[in-house]
């Protein structure tokens, strides 16, 4: 193997060999993420193209998603009406485009609420050891009602509106973010840098901020975003069954609740506002997925 | 001159499901300025507990922690968990024995020596950083201007276990307890780590506590040594003393297990102490080492020896101590 001629001197010059693999190709970052996490990236597009509807609403050529014209009750989707018009002849397309407005601010609200509340309850839970049995069986009764359960509380003290829902479902949700937090916080709290910190004088706030927190996010992140597509869902059915947004307000959920009575002869009119629906939690939860599986080193990881 | 440090019948008992533990119990010692006091036991004989407790880093309940521990006219057993914290890193120091997990994974090396600083002198963020990198500096790291900001992960274990030592050693504390400072870590980086500690003793004039069973460890360091056995001192002297007159079976028994150059290739066994550490669920009767003593006699089962002087500054809880070797 070692072919190379000695030289005039009378060295012996070792060969060079060939590399085994091939230099992989250079990618840009932006190449190399897309490539990694195809999941992210796609949830991410399908909910930032959902964020721009309901952003750019007024500009998409719909008209008022409100205005009533009983003329022209019960349409087919045409050239006029994209997606047909209910049976009090508003204009269908025009309220679920209106209607994504309801549904991400209810999903986007509710996952940072039940986010922060359940961090701060689990942090505390799992920190401080005489609190945590309290706190638990509090979290364990809250779990035990469902939110429409909640929801129907809230519209018998106050109006409906988008608020209570908001309430409703954070009220539902949060609880599950405790649990999720504290189980962390004790795991989190035996590490040996946490000793460290404590050898070192910091106090409990400190500790818990700093040291114990941070460690914590990843997957408190994942569970958010499970939240926000369980959030929009959880709204859905809330106006569905008619105890949720106020009938003034358009959301997916009574858009579909009005077209209940139609579906077996229109079923369009149930139809767009589902589909809208499943794209936006399709992507909540394909952002979710693809974060867990980027966060979570203990995922296997493919090449 | 009184000394810096006073451990008086230091007891810490743990409620468990089966039963109370008695981790450590009736332990007294004393540790003088600039003093090195090695603390030297098999697993299990008390004396992770024993550090923990000087810090009062156990949780309480379920441990309880009974004596006095004497610190600069206090009784640290007996001080507010607030006035507690103030000394924790700014008086005493401590460094634990893994490295690796020892340093929160998400702060950089700089942050984290900076935060006693920061929490004690009422360094800002800046004139913090420079004490950082001063410690850093101190205990060997190279190029510590970029070490600065790296995360624990970019470091090997003797680099973490420097950084450690320079967190520890941040507010110059009159006491650094260690706690095995150099089991983690591989016999060349334990030298280099040893070597580091004496250099940093040498011109810091901190106290230390080593707890240990490296022997080697003890030789090179100490001063002085406490044997712990079962929660309690089983014999205490100079280390001179320790290696050439061991009173204890114990002792002996350790200094018996000691792998010695030389002695390799004639076949000898290792010599060892058979059996292990008692539990210290049961309460003791009699000696707590008479099950493995080669000496122990009926008075051994029945009674437990008290502490005895058998020599200047040379102690043993055993009663055949004043006999000779």
């Amino acid at each position: 193997m070692t072919a190379t001629a000695p030289d005039g001197e009378g060295f012996a010059i070792a060969p060079d060999l060939p590399p085994l693999i091939a230099e992989p190709p250079r990618r840009g970052r932006v190449a190399t993420f897309v490539r990694r996490h195809p999941t992210i990236v796609l949830g991410a597009a399908l909910l930032g193209l959902m964020v721009l509807i309901a952003v750019c609403a007024p500009w998409l050529g719909t008209g008022d998603p409100q205005a009533l014209s009983p003329a022209k009750r019960i349409r087919a989707p045409s050239a006029e009406f994209w997606f047909g018009t209910d049976s009090l002849g508003r204009d269908v397309y025009s309220r679920v485009i209106y209607g994504a407005r309801t549904s991400l601010l209810v999903g986007i609200v509710v996952a940072l609420a039940a986010t922060v509340a359940g961090v701060a309850v689990g942090l505390v839970s799992g920190f401080v050891r005489w609190l945590d049995p309290i706190v638990m069986r509090v979290i364990d009764g809250l779990m035990a009602i469902p939110s429409v359960l909640i929801a129907i509380a809230l519209l018998g003290i106050a109006r409906g509106s988008v608020v209570n829902v908001i309430v409703a479902i954070t009220l539902a949700e949060f609880p599950r973010v405790a649990r999720l937090v504290r189980g962390v916080v004790l795991s989190l709290r035996e590490q040996p840098y946490v000793d460290a910190a404590l050898a070192c004088g910091s106090g409990g706030g400190r500790i818990m901020l700093r040291h114990i927190l941070p460690n914590a996010l990843d997957p408190i992140i994942v569970q958010a975003t499970y939240i926000g597509a369980s959030a929009v869902i959880a709204e859905a059915v809330l106006s569905f069954i008619g105890v949720g947004t106020p009938p003034t307000v358009p959301s997916w959920g009574n858009i579909m609740a009005e077209g209940r009575a139609l579906w077996q002869v229109k079923p369009y009119i149930v139809f767009f506002p589902a589909v809208f629906l499943c794209i936006t939690v399709l992507g909540v939860n394909l952002l979710g997925d693809g974060l867990r599986d980027m966060l979570d080193p203990r995922v296997a990881k493919r090449a | 001159m009184a000394a810096l440090l006073e451990v008086e019948n230091l007891r810490t008992h743990f409620a468990t499901r089966n039963g109370v533990v008695r981790a450590v119990d009736g332990l007294s010692f004393h540790v003088d300025a600039g003093e090195t006091v090695a603390i030297v036991g098999e697993s299990g004989c008390g004396k992770s507990v024993t550090s923990l407790s000087i810090l009062r880093l156990v949780d309480q309940p379920p441990a309880r922690i009974a004596g006095q521990i004497r610190f600069g006219g206090r009784n640290l057993a007996a001080l507010g968990e607030a006035e507690m914290r103030d000394l924790r890193g700014n008086e005493i120091g401590m460094i634990f024995q893994e490295p690796m997990t020892s340093l929160n994974p998400l702060l950089t090396i700089g942050r984290q020596i900076a935060e006693p600083v920061m929490l004690h002198q009422g360094l800002d963020r800046v004139a913090a950083r420079a004490r950082a990198l001063e410690m850093l500096t101190l205990v060997g790291i190279p190029a510590p201007e970029r070490r600065l900001d790296d995360y624990p992960h970019q470091l090997s274990g003797g680099m973490r276990q420097r950084a450690m030592i320079a967190m520890a050693l941040a507010c110059n504390p009159k006491i650094l307890v260690a706690d095995e400072p150099t089991t983690a870590l591989d016999v060349t980086i334990q030298a280099q780590i040893i070597d580091l500690m004496r250099d940093l003793q040498r011109r810091t004039g901190s106290a230390i506590i080593l707890i240990t069973h490296d022997l080697g460890v003890v030789a090179e360091m100490a001063a002085r040594v406490v044997v712990m056995y079962a929660g309690r001192k089983v014999e205490e002297a100079d280390v001179a003393t320790i290696f050439t007159d061991p009173r204890h079976p114990y002792t002996r028994g350790l200094l018996g297990a000691v792998p010695r150059p030389g002695s390799r290739g004639t076949n000898t066994r290792l010599a060892e102490i058979p059996g292990s550490v008692p539990s210290l669920i049961k309460p003791l009767v009699g000696c707590a080492f008479a099950g493995r003593c080669p000496k122990a006699g009926d008075i051994c089962r029945r009674a437990a020896p008290a502490w005895r002087e058998v020599g200047p500054g040379h102690g043993a809880a055993c009663h055949f101590a004043a006999g000779a070797a």
